[in-house]
């Protein structure tokens, strides 16, 4: 009895930590009810937008893919600014997209190498 | 350096009248005439009436610049054309100028087939063409199309070289190719080290002309309009008596004295850019196509200084 009580304790906790971080994603799907389990990956837009990045900085859980798309005139890249180079675009044109799953926790830097003014950043960190 | 007094740059609204369109597009689609006499490069747009009042000196050379083959905005649907156009105006000008300077953003991407055009284009001047690396021929496989092209087989690792002409010294740089985040053009340790072993030892009465894409100094860092090394690049050419710096990237024509040391930046043959600050960022001005076609080479440019006695700006008056 015990035992059960806690399991479905648990349950409920998960759910209610889905809804939230589904919720808190301008561009996640919105459909987190009971049956959705296990949910599914969190998908989550970046606009490249007169010269900036929408949001400059980002939050994600672990397991999140970004998605960039591009949707000024000109052309612009998404690289990670660390040594490592961990994601890198190609250089996309209008309407073009670009995206990386990120499953380590960490925070990664990047930019624009054609306009290197225009910067973000993702942060990758469980419960995000 | 925020160009209030440049009087066109509220060209991101719609345009009203031929004239406004006339000014705007001086931005665009013309190359500068550059003469140089006592060592002291001027320069004029080609196809003004400025231009053709020059009386002819010991050396004349053209610079165009940011011909963004492969960019099919609105912008500029057709920037094969307006290239072309500045070529073919450079070509008229056979047997006075003596070669062709393209300072950079040759393609948009840096595609293959894009360099490949851009050369053919170029080839048109019937001159020696000496062609810089912009950070769109950057793009892909970090510049090797565009270094097989143009750059010469003993560049230094980034593609800068040096060449003599008329006596004048020619330095092109590469500050294109080692960007840091939120930062400004850069040369990098190895170039700067290799262009102060160049200027070592030389004469400083021998006049330099050095070639970069990007601003070389302080233009507006915001929108990364200048270079990492500016200030040790003064340092550098300080002493000699007369440097003259000529950059692209902003697609405008902006100058500044600092010293003996003469900066100005090259009109785009593609598409122009709004004035340093004006809007949230560096976006392609677009204008009607009818008005672009009616104002190539039909401009007039007059030469204002400003009241400090910094910068000078050339203010297109309309046609």
């Amino acid at each position: 009895m015990r035992s059960s009580t806690v399991i479905a304790r648990c349950a409920v906790s998960s759910l209610i930590l889905a809804g939230i971080l589904t919720g808190e994603r301008p561009f996640a799907a919105s459909h987190a009810h009971a049956q959705a389990l296990p949910a599914p990956a969190a998908q989550v837009r970046v606009l490249i937008h007169n010269y900036a990045f929408h949001p400059a900085t980002l939050r994600i859980a672990p397991g999140t893919t970004v998605t960039w798309v591009n949707q000024d005139d000109d052309v612009h890249t998404v690289m990670n600014a660390d040594h490592g180079h961990l994601f890198s675009s190609k250089p996309l044109n209008t309407g073009q997209s670009f995206s990386h799953t990120f499953d380590a926790p960490g925070i990664y830097p990047y930019l624009c190498s054609v306009h290197p003014f225009m910067t973000g950043a993702i942060i990758v960190k469980a419960g995000a | 350096m925020r160009q209030a007094q440049h009087e066109t740059n509220a060209e991101t609204t719609p345009i009203n009248t031929r004239r406004q369109a006339l000014k705007c597009m001086l931005w665009a689609g013309s190359g500068v005439l550059w003469t140089v006499a006592g060592g002291v490069p001027r320069s004029s747009i080609i196809g003004s009436a400025q231009a053709a009042d020059i009386p002819t000196t010991d050396f004349m050379f053209a610079q165009v610049s940011d011909s963004h083959i492969g960019f099919h905005a609105p912008a500029n649907p057709d920037v094969k054309q307006t290239f072309r156009h500045a070529v073919r105006q450079v070509a008229a000008l056979k047997g006075r100028a003596s070669m062709l300077i393209h300072t950079g953003d040759v393609s948009h991407l840096g595609k293959d087939d894009e360099l490949d055009t851009a050369q053919r284009i170029l080839h048109d001047a019937g001159m020696d063409a000496h062609v810089i690396p912009g950070e769109h021929d950057m793009l892909l496989n970090h510049g090797q199309g565009f270094y097989r092209r143009f750059s010469p087989k003993d560049a230094e690792p980034l593609g800068a070289y040096t060449f003599d002409d008329h006596g004048v010294h020619f330095i092109a740089l590469n500050n294109v190719s080692d960007f840091r985040p939120g930062g400004l053009g850069r040369l990098g340790a190895g170039q700067m080290a290799w262009l102060k072993a160049d200027l070592q030892g030389r004469s400083a009465s021998q006049p330099i002309v050095v070639l970069a894409h990007m601003p070389l100094w302080s233009v507006y860092p915001r929108w990364g309009w200048g270079t990492d090394e500016s200030a040790e690049l003064l340092a550098a050419f300080k002493p000699f008596g007369s440097v003259t710096v000529l950059n692209g990237h902003i697609h405008q024509v902006l100058q500044k004295v600092e010293g003996h040391v003469a900066f100005h930046t090259a009109l785009s043959t593609a598409f122009p850019l709004p004035a340093p600050g004006d809007g949230p960022g560096p976006i392609p001005v677009k204008l009607p196509s009818a008005a672009l076609a009616q104002a190539l080479g039909t401009a007039t440019v007059h030469v204002i200084g400003s009241d400090t006695g910094l910068a000078v700006v050339n203010q297109p008056l309309g046609a």
